[in-house]
Protein backbone atom coordinates (compact mmCIF):
# COMPACT_ATOMS: atom_id res chain seq x y z
CA UNK A 1 0.00 0.00 0.00
CA UNK A 2 2.46 2.32 1.24
CA UNK A 3 4.95 1.98 -2.33
CA UNK A 4 1.20 2.04 -4.41
CA UNK A 5 0.49 5.11 -2.55
CA UNK A 6 4.33 6.87 -3.40
CA UNK A 7 3.87 5.90 -6.66
CA UNK A 8 0.27 6.99 -7.64
CA UNK A 9 1.50 10.76 -5.45
CA UNK A 10 5.06 10.29 -8.40
CA UNK A 11 2.50 9.41 -11.39
CA UNK A 12 0.35 12.51 -10.41
CA UNK A 13 3.37 14.82 -9.82
CA UNK A 14 4.47 13.93 -13.12
CA UNK A 15 1.67 14.55 -14.72
CA UNK A 16 0.94 17.60 -13.69
CA UNK A 17 5.00 18.84 -14.65
CA UNK A 18 4.26 17.69 -18.04
CA UNK A 19 1.39 19.25 -17.98
CA UNK A 20 2.65 22.94 -16.90
CA UNK A 21 5.13 22.15 -19.30
CA UNK A 22 3.19 22.26 -22.17
CA UNK A 23 1.28 25.37 -21.22
CA UNK A 24 4.06 27.23 -20.39
CA UNK A 25 5.62 26.00 -23.58
CA UNK A 26 2.78 27.54 -25.84
CA UNK A 27 3.79 30.93 -25.00
CA UNK A 28 7.37 30.76 -25.65
CA UNK A 29 6.11 29.12 -29.12
CA UNK A 30 4.23 32.22 -29.48
CA UNK A 31 7.10 34.29 -28.86
CA UNK A 32 9.42 32.38 -31.25
CA UNK A 33 6.38 32.23 -33.48
CA UNK A 34 6.33 36.55 -33.08
CA UNK A 35 9.88 36.73 -32.99
CA UNK A 36 10.76 34.66 -36.27
CA UNK A 37 7.87 36.13 -38.33
CA UNK A 38 9.23 39.40 -37.51
CA UNK A 39 12.80 38.36 -38.26
CA UNK A 40 11.57 36.50 -41.70
CA UNK A 41 10.11 40.04 -42.83
CA UNK A 42 12.94 42.07 -41.41
CA UNK A 43 11.34 44.10 -38.62
CA UNK A 44 11.64 44.21 -34.70
CA UNK A 45 8.23 42.11 -33.82
CA UNK A 46 7.53 42.08 -30.20
CA UNK A 47 11.16 43.76 -27.80
CA UNK A 48 9.59 46.36 -25.11
CA UNK A 49 8.56 44.12 -22.43
CA UNK A 50 11.36 42.49 -20.33
CA UNK A 51 14.70 41.03 -22.33
CA UNK A 52 13.91 40.36 -25.77
CA UNK A 53 10.61 40.91 -25.34
CA UNK A 54 10.24 37.64 -23.31
CA UNK A 55 8.05 39.21 -20.87
CA UNK A 56 5.45 39.82 -23.42
CA UNK A 57 4.48 36.14 -22.59
CA UNK A 58 2.98 37.29 -19.23
CA UNK A 59 1.86 40.18 -20.50
CA UNK A 60 -0.22 38.42 -22.75
CA UNK A 61 -1.83 35.79 -19.99
CA UNK A 62 -2.52 38.64 -17.96
CA UNK A 63 -4.18 40.91 -20.43
CA UNK A 64 -6.07 37.47 -21.23
CA UNK A 65 -7.32 37.19 -17.11
CA UNK A 66 -8.51 40.88 -16.87
CA UNK A 67 -10.90 40.78 -20.33
CA UNK A 68 -14.83 41.52 -20.14
CA UNK A 69 -16.52 38.20 -20.63
CA UNK A 70 -19.36 38.59 -23.06
CA UNK A 71 -21.51 36.05 -24.62
CA UNK A 72 -22.79 37.01 -27.64
CA UNK A 73 -27.29 37.16 -27.91
CA UNK A 74 -27.55 34.62 -30.41
CA UNK A 75 -25.01 32.02 -28.67
CA UNK A 76 -25.90 28.99 -27.08
CA UNK A 77 -24.51 29.81 -23.91
CA UNK A 78 -23.93 26.14 -22.65
CA UNK A 79 -21.59 24.47 -25.99
CA UNK A 80 -20.62 28.93 -26.38
CA UNK A 81 -18.47 28.00 -23.07
CA UNK A 82 -17.81 24.11 -23.47
CA UNK A 83 -16.41 24.48 -26.95
CA UNK A 84 -12.82 26.01 -25.92
CA UNK A 85 -12.44 23.42 -22.99
CA UNK A 86 -13.03 20.77 -25.82
CA UNK A 87 -10.58 22.30 -28.24
CA UNK A 88 -7.74 21.96 -25.09
CA UNK A 89 -8.93 18.49 -23.68
CA UNK A 90 -7.32 16.64 -27.25
CA UNK A 91 -4.61 18.62 -27.65
CA UNK A 92 -3.41 17.72 -23.84
CA UNK A 93 -4.83 14.29 -23.80
CA UNK A 94 -2.39 13.19 -27.28
CA UNK A 95 0.89 14.21 -25.46
CA UNK A 96 0.35 11.23 -23.06
CA UNK A 97 1.34 8.67 -24.60
CA UNK A 98 4.37 10.08 -25.76
CA UNK A 99 7.79 8.68 -24.43
CA UNK A 100 9.95 11.43 -23.79
CA UNK A 101 13.01 10.08 -22.50
CA UNK A 102 14.59 6.53 -21.21
CA UNK A 103 13.49 5.43 -17.84
CA UNK A 104 15.32 6.78 -14.96
CA UNK A 105 15.92 4.56 -12.37
CA UNK A 106 17.26 6.48 -8.61
CA UNK A 107 17.61 4.51 -5.05
CA UNK A 108 15.57 1.58 -6.51
CA UNK A 109 12.86 3.54 -8.18
CA UNK A 110 12.17 3.03 -12.02
CA UNK A 111 10.26 6.32 -13.01
CA UNK A 112 9.16 6.21 -17.12
CA UNK A 113 9.10 9.73 -18.70
CA UNK A 114 6.39 9.05 -20.32
CA UNK A 115 2.69 10.15 -18.63
CA UNK A 116 1.38 6.53 -19.53
CA UNK A 117 2.81 3.41 -21.49
CA UNK A 118 0.03 2.74 -23.76
CA UNK A 119 0.88 -0.61 -25.83
CA UNK A 120 -1.63 0.95 -28.62
CA UNK A 121 -0.03 4.59 -28.20
CA UNK A 122 0.16 5.46 -31.78
CA UNK A 123 -4.28 4.41 -32.11
CA UNK A 124 -4.75 6.45 -28.99
CA UNK A 125 -3.15 9.41 -30.09
CA UNK A 126 -4.53 9.22 -33.74
CA UNK A 127 -8.26 8.41 -31.94
CA UNK A 128 -7.57 11.33 -29.36
CA UNK A 129 -6.38 13.87 -32.11
CA UNK A 130 -9.68 13.57 -34.08
CA UNK A 131 -11.90 14.47 -31.49
CA UNK A 132 -10.37 18.20 -31.89
CA UNK A 133 -13.17 18.46 -34.55
CA UNK A 134 -15.79 18.58 -31.68
CA UNK A 135 -14.15 21.58 -30.37
CA UNK A 136 -14.24 23.24 -33.46
CA UNK A 137 -17.64 22.29 -34.41
CA UNK A 138 -18.89 23.21 -31.14
CA UNK A 139 -17.46 26.77 -31.23
CA UNK A 140 -18.63 27.61 -34.73
CA UNK A 141 -22.39 26.38 -34.16
CA UNK A 142 -22.82 27.57 -30.92
CA UNK A 143 -21.61 31.26 -31.80
CA UNK A 144 -24.56 32.27 -34.11
CA UNK A 145 -22.27 33.93 -36.55
CA UNK A 146 -22.22 32.64 -40.30
CA UNK A 147 -18.47 33.64 -40.26
CA UNK A 148 -17.71 31.08 -37.13
CA UNK A 149 -20.30 28.07 -39.02
CA UNK A 150 -18.80 28.38 -42.06
CA UNK A 151 -15.38 28.17 -40.77
CA UNK A 152 -16.06 25.65 -38.86
CA UNK A 153 -17.70 23.52 -41.43
CA UNK A 154 -14.71 23.87 -43.29
CA UNK A 155 -12.06 22.91 -40.92
CA UNK A 156 -14.22 19.83 -39.86
CA UNK A 157 -14.13 18.92 -43.44
CA UNK A 158 -10.68 19.80 -44.01
CA UNK A 159 -9.41 17.66 -40.91
CA UNK A 160 -11.39 14.48 -41.44
CA UNK A 161 -10.19 14.50 -45.35
CA UNK A 162 -6.49 14.45 -44.08
CA UNK A 163 -6.85 12.53 -41.39
CA UNK A 164 -7.53 9.50 -44.08
CA UNK A 165 -4.28 10.75 -46.06
CA UNK A 166 -2.68 10.64 -42.19
CA UNK A 167 -4.07 7.55 -41.38
CA UNK A 168 -3.11 5.65 -44.60
CA UNK A 169 0.75 6.94 -44.72
CA UNK A 170 1.30 5.16 -41.41
CA UNK A 171 0.02 1.66 -42.26
CA UNK A 172 4.02 1.10 -43.85
CA UNK A 173 5.63 1.97 -41.14
CA UNK A 174 3.31 -0.30 -38.82
CA UNK A 175 4.57 -2.72 -41.53
CA UNK A 176 7.99 -2.19 -40.81
CA UNK A 177 8.19 -1.83 -36.84
CA UNK A 178 5.15 -4.52 -36.53
CA UNK A 179 4.23 -2.19 -33.02
CA UNK A 180 1.64 -0.16 -31.87
CA UNK A 181 3.72 0.84 -28.84
CA UNK A 182 5.77 4.00 -29.34
CA UNK A 183 8.38 2.76 -27.05
CA UNK A 184 9.20 -0.20 -29.04
CA UNK A 185 9.31 1.72 -32.40
CA UNK A 186 12.24 3.92 -30.67
CA UNK A 187 14.20 0.51 -29.67
CA UNK A 188 13.44 -0.50 -33.56
CA UNK A 189 15.14 2.69 -34.52
CA UNK A 190 18.30 2.49 -32.42
CA UNK A 191 21.86 1.85 -34.28
CA UNK A 192 22.75 2.15 -37.81
CA UNK A 193 20.68 1.47 -40.65
CA UNK A 194 20.22 -2.17 -40.83
CA UNK A 195 17.60 -4.18 -42.52
CA UNK A 196 17.36 -8.07 -43.42
CA UNK A 197 16.96 -8.76 -47.23
CA UNK A 198 16.40 -12.03 -48.55
CA UNK A 199 17.79 -13.64 -45.67
CA UNK A 200 20.71 -11.74 -44.91
CA UNK A 201 21.58 -8.97 -42.78
CA UNK A 202 23.06 -5.55 -44.63
CA UNK A 203 23.86 -2.51 -42.63
CA UNK A 204 24.37 0.54 -43.89
CA UNK A 205 27.13 2.31 -41.40
CA UNK A 206 26.70 6.03 -42.09
CA UNK A 207 22.76 6.03 -41.90
CA UNK A 208 21.17 6.10 -37.97
CA UNK A 209 18.78 3.28 -38.36
CA UNK A 210 15.32 6.16 -39.19
CA UNK A 211 11.65 5.38 -40.05
CA UNK A 212 12.35 7.91 -42.80
CA UNK A 213 14.65 5.70 -44.52
CA UNK A 214 12.17 2.90 -45.30
CA UNK A 215 9.30 5.00 -45.77
CA UNK A 216 10.20 8.27 -47.55
CA UNK A 217 7.23 8.72 -48.84
CA UNK A 218 4.91 8.13 -45.76
CA UNK A 219 7.12 11.16 -44.04
CA UNK A 220 5.85 13.26 -46.70
CA UNK A 221 2.52 12.10 -46.55
CA UNK A 222 2.64 12.72 -42.57
CA UNK A 223 4.08 15.83 -42.21
CA UNK A 224 1.97 17.69 -45.13
CA UNK A 225 -1.48 15.92 -43.49
CA UNK A 226 0.07 17.36 -39.73
CA UNK A 227 -0.40 20.80 -41.00
CA UNK A 228 -4.00 20.30 -42.60
CA UNK A 229 -4.76 18.52 -38.86
CA UNK A 230 -3.19 21.60 -37.29
CA UNK A 231 -5.26 24.06 -39.36
CA UNK A 232 -1.59 25.56 -40.29
CA UNK A 233 -0.44 27.48 -43.14
CA UNK A 234 -0.66 26.79 -46.08
CA UNK A 235 -3.66 25.14 -44.87
CA UNK A 236 -5.47 27.67 -42.53
CA UNK A 237 -8.32 28.03 -44.58
CA UNK A 238 -10.87 27.60 -41.34
CA UNK A 239 -9.75 30.93 -40.05
CA UNK A 240 -8.92 32.66 -43.33
CA UNK A 241 -9.03 36.48 -42.17
CA UNK A 242 -9.71 37.92 -45.39
CA UNK A 243 -13.09 35.99 -45.99
CA UNK A 244 -13.85 34.49 -42.28
CA UNK A 245 -12.60 37.16 -40.42
CA UNK A 246 -11.36 34.70 -38.05
CA UNK A 247 -13.37 31.59 -38.55
CA UNK A 248 -14.75 28.98 -35.77
CA UNK A 249 -13.32 31.71 -33.17
CA UNK A 250 -14.90 35.22 -34.66
CA UNK A 251 -17.18 35.42 -31.30
CA UNK A 252 -14.39 34.58 -29.10
CA UNK A 253 -12.38 36.91 -27.12
CA UNK A 254 -9.86 36.99 -24.01
CA UNK A 255 -9.16 33.67 -21.97
CA UNK A 256 -11.52 31.33 -23.96
CA UNK A 257 -9.77 32.83 -27.46
CA UNK A 258 -6.50 31.84 -25.40
CA UNK A 259 -7.77 28.15 -25.04
CA UNK A 260 -8.49 27.76 -28.88
CA UNK A 261 -4.84 29.16 -29.70
CA UNK A 262 -3.60 26.64 -26.43
CA UNK A 263 -5.39 23.94 -28.69
CA UNK A 264 -3.52 24.34 -31.74
CA UNK A 265 -0.33 24.77 -30.77
CA UNK A 266 -0.82 21.54 -28.37
CA UNK A 267 -1.57 20.25 -31.21
CA UNK A 268 1.17 21.33 -32.93
CA UNK A 269 3.40 20.11 -30.42
CA UNK A 270 2.09 16.70 -30.45
CA UNK A 271 2.80 16.26 -34.17
CA UNK A 272 6.16 17.32 -33.95
CA UNK A 273 6.19 14.79 -31.20
CA UNK A 274 5.23 12.40 -33.00
CA UNK A 275 7.04 12.97 -36.78
CA UNK A 276 10.46 13.07 -34.42
CA UNK A 277 8.79 9.35 -33.16
CA UNK A 278 7.72 7.72 -35.99
CA UNK A 279 10.46 8.62 -38.41
CA UNK A 280 13.88 10.27 -36.67
CA UNK A 281 14.26 7.48 -33.69
CA UNK A 282 12.49 9.91 -30.90
CA UNK A 283 14.52 10.02 -28.30
CA UNK A 284 17.43 8.05 -29.50
CA UNK A 285 20.61 9.48 -30.27
CA UNK A 286 21.96 8.57 -33.82
CA UNK A 287 24.51 5.46 -34.07
CA UNK A 288 24.01 4.76 -30.19
CA UNK A 289 21.36 2.94 -27.88
CA UNK A 290 20.23 3.79 -24.94
CA UNK A 291 22.95 1.28 -23.04
CA UNK A 292 26.00 2.93 -24.85
CA UNK A 293 25.03 5.90 -23.65
CA UNK A 294 24.26 4.75 -20.11
CA UNK A 295 27.97 2.78 -20.36
CA UNK A 296 29.54 6.00 -21.61
CA UNK A 297 27.89 7.77 -18.34
CA UNK A 298 28.68 4.99 -16.22
CA UNK A 299 32.68 5.34 -16.85
CA UNK A 300 32.16 9.07 -16.21
CA UNK A 301 29.93 8.68 -13.15
CA UNK A 302 32.23 7.20 -10.80
CA UNK A 303 34.38 10.23 -10.18
CA UNK A 304 31.14 12.22 -9.24
CA UNK A 305 30.07 9.69 -7.04
CA UNK A 306 31.72 11.27 -4.18
CA UNK A 307 30.53 14.25 -4.55
CA UNK A 308 26.98 13.85 -4.11
CA UNK A 309 25.35 11.43 -1.95
CA UNK A 310 24.13 9.54 -4.57
CA UNK A 311 25.50 6.13 -5.98
CA UNK A 312 27.30 6.12 -9.62
CA UNK A 313 24.58 3.85 -11.07
CA UNK A 314 21.66 6.63 -9.92
CA UNK A 315 24.26 9.32 -11.31
CA UNK A 316 24.62 7.46 -14.78
CA UNK A 317 21.23 6.97 -15.15
CA UNK A 318 19.89 10.07 -14.07
CA UNK A 319 22.61 11.56 -16.59
CA UNK A 320 21.33 9.00 -19.65
CA UNK A 321 17.77 10.51 -19.19
CA UNK A 322 18.49 13.68 -19.35
CA UNK A 323 21.00 13.56 -22.31
CA UNK A 324 17.84 11.44 -24.21
CA UNK A 325 15.76 14.28 -23.18
CA UNK A 326 18.19 17.18 -24.60
CA UNK A 327 18.28 14.75 -28.03
CA UNK A 328 14.02 14.45 -27.99
CA UNK A 329 13.72 18.54 -27.33
CA UNK A 330 16.44 19.49 -30.11
CA UNK A 331 14.87 16.86 -32.23
CA UNK A 332 10.88 18.07 -31.35
CA UNK A 333 12.06 21.50 -31.65
CA UNK A 334 13.43 21.34 -35.04
CA UNK A 335 9.98 20.13 -36.23
CA UNK A 336 8.19 23.02 -34.45
CA UNK A 337 10.30 25.57 -35.99
CA UNK A 338 9.70 24.04 -39.64
CA UNK A 339 5.85 24.62 -38.49
CA UNK A 340 6.38 28.34 -37.92
CA UNK A 341 8.65 28.54 -40.79
CA UNK A 342 6.50 27.39 -43.53
CA UNK A 343 3.81 29.36 -42.09
CA UNK A 344 6.05 32.44 -42.87
CA UNK A 345 7.08 31.21 -46.41
CA UNK A 346 3.99 29.57 -48.17
CA UNK A 347 0.55 31.42 -49.15
CA UNK A 348 -2.55 29.91 -48.42
CA UNK A 349 -4.24 27.35 -50.67
CA UNK A 350 -7.60 27.94 -52.10
CA UNK A 351 -10.63 25.73 -50.37
CA UNK A 352 -11.22 23.45 -53.91
CA UNK A 353 -7.11 23.31 -54.21
CA UNK A 354 -7.21 22.16 -50.46
CA UNK A 355 -10.02 19.66 -51.17
CA UNK A 356 -8.18 18.04 -54.43
CA UNK A 357 -4.74 17.63 -52.91
CA UNK A 358 -6.17 16.04 -49.54
CA UNK A 359 -8.35 13.57 -51.81
CA UNK A 360 -6.92 13.66 -55.28
CA UNK A 361 -3.25 13.40 -54.35
CA UNK A 362 -2.18 12.69 -50.97
CA UNK A 363 -4.50 9.75 -51.13
CA UNK A 364 -3.82 8.36 -54.29
CA UNK A 365 -0.14 8.69 -53.04
CA UNK A 366 -0.73 6.45 -49.85
CA UNK A 367 -2.27 4.17 -51.11
CA UNK A 368 0.38 3.30 -53.67
CA UNK A 369 2.70 3.71 -51.15
CA UNK A 370 0.96 0.83 -49.39
CA UNK A 371 0.93 -1.36 -52.50
CA UNK A 372 4.71 -0.70 -53.25
CA UNK A 373 5.30 -1.30 -49.90
CA UNK A 374 3.54 -4.74 -49.42
CA UNK A 375 4.83 -5.90 -52.89
CA UNK A 376 8.48 -4.68 -52.55
CA UNK A 377 8.17 -6.95 -48.74
CA UNK A 378 6.41 -9.61 -50.34
CA UNK A 379 8.84 -10.55 -52.72
CA UNK A 380 12.46 -8.95 -51.38
CA UNK A 381 11.35 -10.22 -47.90
CA UNK A 382 12.88 -6.97 -46.64
CA UNK A 383 12.61 -6.62 -42.73
CA UNK A 384 13.69 -4.55 -39.97
CA UNK B 1 -5.36 -1.59 -19.82
CA UNK B 2 -6.69 0.14 -17.11
CA UNK B 3 -3.91 0.65 -15.32
CA UNK B 4 -1.96 2.15 -18.46
CA UNK B 5 -4.73 4.94 -18.85
CA UNK B 6 -5.53 5.68 -15.84
CA UNK B 7 -2.75 8.94 -16.28
CA UNK B 8 -5.32 9.74 -19.29
CA UNK B 9 -8.22 9.92 -16.47
CA UNK B 10 -6.26 12.31 -13.99
CA UNK B 11 -5.00 14.50 -16.72
CA UNK B 12 -8.35 14.81 -18.17
CA UNK B 13 -8.85 16.08 -14.19
CA UNK B 14 -6.23 18.48 -14.52
CA UNK B 15 -6.88 20.03 -17.86
CA UNK B 16 -10.95 20.60 -16.90
CA UNK B 17 -9.34 21.81 -14.02
CA UNK B 18 -7.40 24.29 -15.43
CA UNK B 19 -10.43 25.61 -17.93
CA UNK B 20 -12.94 26.17 -14.89
CA UNK B 21 -10.31 27.88 -13.05
CA UNK B 22 -9.18 29.86 -15.88
CA UNK B 23 -12.51 31.10 -17.00
CA UNK B 24 -13.84 31.57 -13.37
CA UNK B 25 -10.46 33.91 -13.07
CA UNK B 26 -12.01 35.89 -16.25
CA UNK B 27 -15.54 36.14 -14.81
CA UNK B 28 -14.36 37.45 -11.49
CA UNK B 29 -11.73 39.82 -12.28
CA UNK B 30 -12.73 41.09 -15.84
CA UNK B 31 -14.93 44.42 -15.94
CA UNK B 32 -18.75 44.44 -16.18
CA UNK B 33 -20.34 46.77 -18.42
CA UNK B 34 -23.66 46.76 -19.41
CA UNK B 35 -24.48 45.00 -22.79
CA UNK B 36 -25.93 47.16 -25.48
CA UNK B 37 -27.88 45.82 -28.71
CA UNK B 38 -25.36 46.54 -31.09
CA UNK B 39 -22.67 45.19 -29.13
CA UNK B 40 -24.43 41.83 -29.04
CA UNK B 41 -24.71 41.46 -32.51
CA UNK B 42 -23.28 38.69 -34.43
CA UNK B 43 -19.77 40.37 -35.53
CA UNK B 44 -20.02 41.12 -39.12
CA UNK B 45 -17.72 43.99 -40.60
CA UNK B 46 -19.51 46.97 -38.10
CA UNK B 47 -22.38 46.98 -40.14
CA UNK B 48 -26.19 45.92 -39.20
CA UNK B 49 -26.17 41.48 -40.54
CA UNK B 50 -28.61 41.02 -43.15
CA UNK B 51 -28.57 37.14 -42.93
CA UNK B 52 -27.93 34.99 -39.63
CA UNK B 53 -26.75 31.31 -39.06
CA UNK B 54 -29.07 29.35 -41.09
CA UNK B 55 -26.85 30.32 -44.27
CA UNK B 56 -27.69 27.18 -46.47
CA UNK B 57 -23.89 25.85 -47.09
CA UNK B 58 -22.76 23.61 -49.86
CA UNK B 59 -23.75 19.75 -49.63
CA UNK B 60 -20.25 18.91 -50.09
CA UNK B 61 -19.39 19.02 -46.59
CA UNK B 62 -22.01 16.41 -46.37
CA UNK B 63 -20.86 14.37 -49.16
CA UNK B 64 -17.23 14.47 -47.61
CA UNK B 65 -18.20 13.33 -44.23
CA UNK B 66 -19.97 10.12 -45.85
CA UNK B 67 -16.69 9.68 -48.14
CA UNK B 68 -14.72 9.96 -44.83
CA UNK B 69 -16.48 7.48 -42.94
CA UNK B 70 -16.47 4.64 -45.81
CA UNK B 71 -12.70 4.58 -46.07
CA UNK B 72 -11.90 5.48 -42.70
CA UNK B 73 -12.99 1.96 -41.81
CA UNK B 74 -11.31 0.71 -44.10
CA UNK B 75 -8.31 2.20 -43.36
CA UNK B 76 -8.59 0.82 -40.10
CA UNK B 77 -9.07 -2.58 -41.04
CA UNK B 78 -5.47 -2.15 -42.27
CA UNK B 79 -3.89 -1.47 -39.25
CA UNK B 80 -4.04 -5.06 -37.49
CA UNK B 81 -3.07 -6.34 -40.87
CA UNK B 82 0.04 -4.24 -40.87
CA UNK B 83 1.02 -5.09 -38.00
CA UNK B 84 1.41 -9.12 -38.51
CA UNK B 85 2.03 -9.02 -42.24
CA UNK B 86 6.31 -9.48 -42.26
CA UNK B 87 5.58 -12.75 -39.82
CA UNK B 88 2.93 -14.52 -41.15
CA UNK B 89 4.50 -14.31 -44.97
CA UNK B 90 6.12 -17.10 -43.74
CA UNK B 91 2.78 -19.33 -43.67
CA UNK B 92 2.92 -18.87 -47.34
CA UNK B 93 1.43 -16.22 -49.88
CA UNK B 94 -2.59 -16.48 -48.46
CA UNK B 95 -2.06 -12.97 -46.68
CA UNK B 96 -0.62 -11.03 -49.29
CA UNK B 97 -3.59 -12.32 -51.96
CA UNK B 98 -6.00 -11.25 -49.74
CA UNK B 99 -4.63 -7.72 -49.16
CA UNK B 100 -4.22 -7.39 -52.80
CA UNK B 101 -7.69 -8.40 -53.21
CA UNK B 102 -9.02 -6.49 -50.45
CA UNK B 103 -6.55 -2.97 -51.72
CA UNK B 104 -8.17 -3.86 -55.20
CA UNK B 105 -11.97 -3.33 -54.12
CA UNK B 106 -10.74 -0.23 -52.50
CA UNK B 107 -8.82 1.70 -55.11
CA UNK B 108 -12.01 0.49 -57.78
CA UNK B 109 -15.10 1.88 -55.26
CA UNK B 110 -12.19 5.42 -54.94
CA UNK B 111 -12.07 5.25 -58.33
CA UNK B 112 -15.84 4.97 -59.08
CA UNK B 113 -16.03 8.05 -56.53
CA UNK B 114 -13.55 10.23 -58.39
CA UNK B 115 -15.12 9.56 -61.70
CA UNK B 116 -18.84 10.39 -60.48
CA UNK B 117 -17.15 13.80 -59.57
CA UNK B 118 -18.08 13.24 -56.01
CA UNK B 119 -14.65 14.99 -55.11
CA UNK B 120 -14.95 18.23 -57.06
CA UNK B 121 -15.38 21.68 -55.24
CA UNK B 122 -16.13 24.09 -58.12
Amino acid sequence: MGSGLLEFIINTLKIALIFVGIVSTVPLLVWVERRGSAFMQNRLGPNRVGPLGLLQLAADAVKFIFKEEFIPQKAEKVLYFMAPGLALLPAALTFVAVPLSTPVTVMGHTINMQMADINVGIIYIFAVASLGVYGILAAGWSSGNKYSLLGALRASSQMISYELAMGLSIVGILMIFRTFSLNEMITAQTGHLSFIWQGSTTTVSWLPNWGIFFQPVAFVLFITSGFAETNRLPFDLPEGEAELVAGYHTEYGGFKFNMFFMGEYGHMITSSALITTLFFGGYAIPFMSPDEVLKFWMGHAQGMAGLISLSAADIASILTTLTHLVSFLLKTGFWLFVYIWVRWTLPRFRYDQLMDLGWKTLLPWALANLVITTVFMFFARVKM
Amino acid sequence: MIQQLAPVLVLIVVVVGFVVVSLSLTFLAGPKRKPTAQKQMPYECGIPGIDNQTTKFSVKFYLTAILFILFDIEVIFLYPWALIYTDFLNYGPFIFVEMMVFMAILTFGFIYVWKANALDWD
